[in-house]
């Protein structure tokens, strides 16, 4: 038999790790996908104290610690049962919403967009940042760095530092806005505005006027039936930091809406010996291994997820191109996982309207931003809507809000078993009685990067391009080839 | 002349150090003017056959972030130790094991306890735990070896320089990148960074400081104007370097030390221990205890940045057993 591995070489929490077995034919016989790193907070933060949480488990990862911060600062309000006012609920939500600006920006310029933008069929050197401005225009990568620096000073302003943020706490926030500051952040939200419909019109005019883009998109190379998950709020609109948990099935019927404290009633993890990251599934529906369908527990979190977990957005731009994205693809819910990139886009809009609309409210600049908590602490869970999916921190504590207990379903890890799933899907399909085709590495990639996964680096990566690497090994462990994302040429040799 | 080669890494981290170079902004295309960068996984096509391939020392200079808490990590960590001329441990986990350091205070067997058995949404009959080794019906699926401690950079191969922070501030960044440029570099073994504390850079008052309890953060709503210590609130900034700007106190909340002792001080968790000592408002050792029984979990508060680097390094419990000190250094090589 022969064993392909696939070294990512960039973070998913850690390194992923991609295996994949040919049978005697050459033919994808199984493959996995492996996540070879732990670091143990759900144990390590045990003993401390609870309010420690938001600036401890921040350190999850350095691309999304705005994510930990909140999902952190909300359970701990819940463990307290205290109220905060809503100038620090207000706060707390206009940092996350430059962070998600920052966030989906990046992703979509710099690392998932350009398959989209570039064009999947294009030359792997095109499909990277440079492809895009080639496209679009040379004033875009200035663009793209100034939309990231003019929000990390706004996430800096509220929370104190850009990376690993200090200011959530039990109850609220640490400091105020100045009414000077809040006038600056309405520039930047106005300009975020321009920016993300900017970006959807790049969406309209390159992908969606070319036919060819529309038909690879709804192809069934990148198309998975799974549940989608995401937090809604009371109109059932998507909401990124705070409501419950929607779940809608493959055929797009709610199969659950549960509050963030039920979460255990709804998720489960299922362990495997050869992954140190976990699987999470529907526990209703249960885990009948690495399949999707209806009776499969396999559910995505994702922007697509999200938009199609909801009955609509909050912000009247968004909502507009979120009609248009379900016309345009035929229905709800969309199945494609390419057009993840498209939702990504809505959902960048969605944010800067929404963070526009937060600062423009003079409530965001009163000077009462925390509330001290009065009651004993006992449990608290707290959810947001990570850029990578959905968001769990459940804390357990003594009366004196030491804790003991922790449990963490990261963005990420939702998608396990579907990035699993993708990958196997797409190895399958690209190869055949032990030919690697050209397209090996590409459809691997794409199928892996659509799910926007923590590769922390690799999602702020200035080339664009995921470093994959993919060694072939014969039954005697021996590397018979060697093919690599940046390679153009050779190398991409037959299998023996 | 040849631009000087560069390699940047990262081993057990969160990615923020790599997110922190990036936060050069515009800035980052000086670097990319100054150095030629031969190894930066996140970012540039480079594989681990190429920096095997390469001359020992021929590359400049390695930025490595991210604590050692596997045999990969180890394995990266000497092999470009090997290759490079100097090595800079960059950031809180290569320096002293950061926050992923407080796992010190478990062990392996622990962790995989309550993370694959006894949390609320783990559903595991079987009783599954990942191995080193699985036997799966189309072969074998190997994972690297988790340690049970987390070590620095420093602990598993020589270090030249360090830059502190969680994540280093881009200030910090761009003297260290001034300073590899200009060649003008401090004595080997330093830190690079002005040696002061957070308080010397933190614009709070300052008066005579008796603490007579501590208050935790959701207990009170500070002055504004007014050092957080001196009201009661825990604040590392008296022993800790800075270089970041004081932020955290600017912002009102304490530090918790993430830049780092200052100059000369080995461990920095009783370096702050000492430092809090000397501003309780206490004569008897009951005074003191009775203040200390304000500040729950000591450990985590002075150790929360330099577990792995501490004289104490590791609990001395492992598997639920207390071990002899001949034992700890071998169960702290597992």
């Amino acid at each position: 038999m022969t064993r392909i591995s696939i070294d990512p070489i960039t973070r998913l929490e850690g390194h992923g790790k991609i295996e994949i077995f040919l049978d005697n034919s050459g033919n994808v016989e199984n493959c996995y996908f492996q996540v070879p790193e732990l670091r143990g907070f759900e144990v390590f933060c045990l003993g401390r104290p609870a309010e420690e949480m938001p600036r401890l488990t921040n350190r999850i990862c350095g691309v999304c610690p705005e994510a930990h911060h909140m999902a952190a600062a909300k359970a701990l309000d819940a463990l307290y049962n205290v109220e905060v006012p809503p100038a620090g609920k207000k706060l707390r939500e206009l940092l996350y919403m430059a962070f998600y600006v920052t966030d989906h920006t990046t992703h979509f310029y710099a690392l998932g967009g350009p398959d989209f933008v570039v064009g999947p069929d294009a030359p792997k050197a095109e499909r990277n940042i440079l492809g895009v401005i080639a496209k679009v225009g040379l004033e875009i990568g200035g663009q793209v760095i100034a939309t990231r620096k003019r929000n990390h000073q706004v996430i800096e302003m509220i929370g104190g530092r850009t990376i690993h943020p200090v200011s959530a706490l039990p109850g609220g926030m640490s400091h105020p806005i100045t009414e000077e500051q809040r006038q600056e952040i309405i520039e930047i939200a106005r300009q975020n505005v321009e920016f993300a419909q900017f970006t959807i019109g790049i969406v309209n005019d390159i992908v969606l006027a070319n036919q060819d883009y529309v038909d690879l998109i709804v192809s069934d190379g990148y198309t998975q039936q799974t549940y989608y998950m995401g937090l809604v709020d009371e109109n059932n609109h998507v909401n990124f930091y705070d409501g419950k948990v929607r779940v809608v099935g493959p055929d797009g019927v709610e199969h659950c809406k549960y509050a963030p404290e039920e979460y255990t009633e709804y998720v489960a993890e299922h362990v495997e010996p050869w992954s140190y990251l976990k699987f999470p599934y529907l526990k209703k529906v249960g885990w009948k291994g690495f399949v999707d369908g209806k009776d499969s527990g396999v559910y995505c979190a994702t922007p697509l997820s999200r938009l199609n977990a909801a009955d609509g957005m909050a912000t009247p731009l968004a909502q507009a191109e979120y009609e248009r994205f379900y016309e345009t693809l035929g229905g709800k819910p969309v199945h494609h996982t390419l057009a993840t990139h498209w939702a990504r886009c809505i959902e960048l809009l969605y944010a800067a309207e929404h963070m526009l609309e937060l600062a423009e409210d003079p409530e965001v600049a009163d000077p009462t931003v925390r509330a001290l908590p009065t009651e004993i602490p006992t449990e608290g869970v707290g959810i947001v809507e990570a850029p990578r999916g959905t968001l769990t921190h459940h804390y357990v504590t003594d009366e004196n809000g030491i804790l003991t207990n922790v449990n963490l379903i990261v963005g990420t890890t939702n998608n396990n078993a579907p990035i699993f799933m993708s990958i196997k899907d797409a190895a399958t399909a690209v190869i055949k009685n032990g030919e690697v085709s050209d397209g090996a590495l590409n459809m691997v990639e794409m199928a892996f990067r659509s799910y926007d996964p923590c590769l922390s680096c690799a999602t702020h990566s200035l080339p664009g391009q995921m470093p994959l690497e993919m060694v072939v090994r014969n039954a005697d462990g021996e590397v018979t080839h060697h093919l690599s994302q940046y390679v153009d040429e050779c190398l991409l040799d037959q299998l023996d | 002349m040849s631009k000087p080669k560069l390699a940047l890494y990262w081993a057990s981290s969160c990615g923020g150090c790599e997110i922190a170079v990036l936060g050069l902004h515009e800035k980052i295309l000086d670097v990319a003017e100054a150095f030629d960068i031969v190894f930066w996984p996140c970012v540039m096509d480079f594989k681990y056959e190429d920096v095997e391939a390469m001359e020992d020392g021929e590359i400049d200079v390695c930025l490595f972030n991210g604590a050692i808490r596997n045999d990969e990590n180890a394995h990266l960590a000497h092999l470009l130790r090997r290759k490079s001329k100097v090595m800079v441990a960059f950031g809180s986990c290569a320096f002293g094991g950061s926050m992923p350091g407080l796992a010190n205070f478990n062990d392996r067997e622990q962790m995989f306890n309550y993370i694959y058995h006894d949390s609320p949404s783990t559903d595991n009959p079987d009783g599954i735990v990942p191995q080193q080794r699985t036997d799966m019906p189309e072969g074998e699926l190997v994972l690297p070896n988790f340690w049970n401690t987390v070590k620095t950079l420093a602990q598993v191969v020589p270090v030249d320089y360090y830059l502190p922070g969680c994540p280093p501030e881009a200030s910090s960044i761009e003297t260290a990148v001034t300073a590899i440029v200009s060649g003008e570099l401090p004595p080997p073994g330093s830190v690079i960074g002005p040696d002061i504390t957070v308080c010397d850079e933190c614009p709070r008052e300052k008066h005579e400081k008796k603490i007579s309890r501590f208050y935790r953060p959701q207990e009170i709503i500070p002055d504004p104007d007014t050092c957080l210590l001196e009201q009661g609130l825990f604040c590392a900034g008296i022993a800790t370097r800075s270089g970041c700007g004081a932020r955290c106190p600017q912002v009102g909340v304490g530090c918790r030390g993430c830049y780092g002792p200052n100059e000369g001080v080995y461990d920095h968790g009783a370096k702050i221990m000492t430092g809090i000592a000397s501003v309780l408002d206490a004569d008897t050792p009951e005074e003191v205890e009775a203040i200390l029984d304000t500040l729950p979990d000591p450990a985590g508060y002075f150790y929360r940045f330099h577990m792995p680097d501490s004289l104490l390094r590791r609990t001395a419990r492992t598997n639920g057993k207390k071990l002899l000190a001949s034992e700890q250094v071998a169960a702290s090589e597992l």
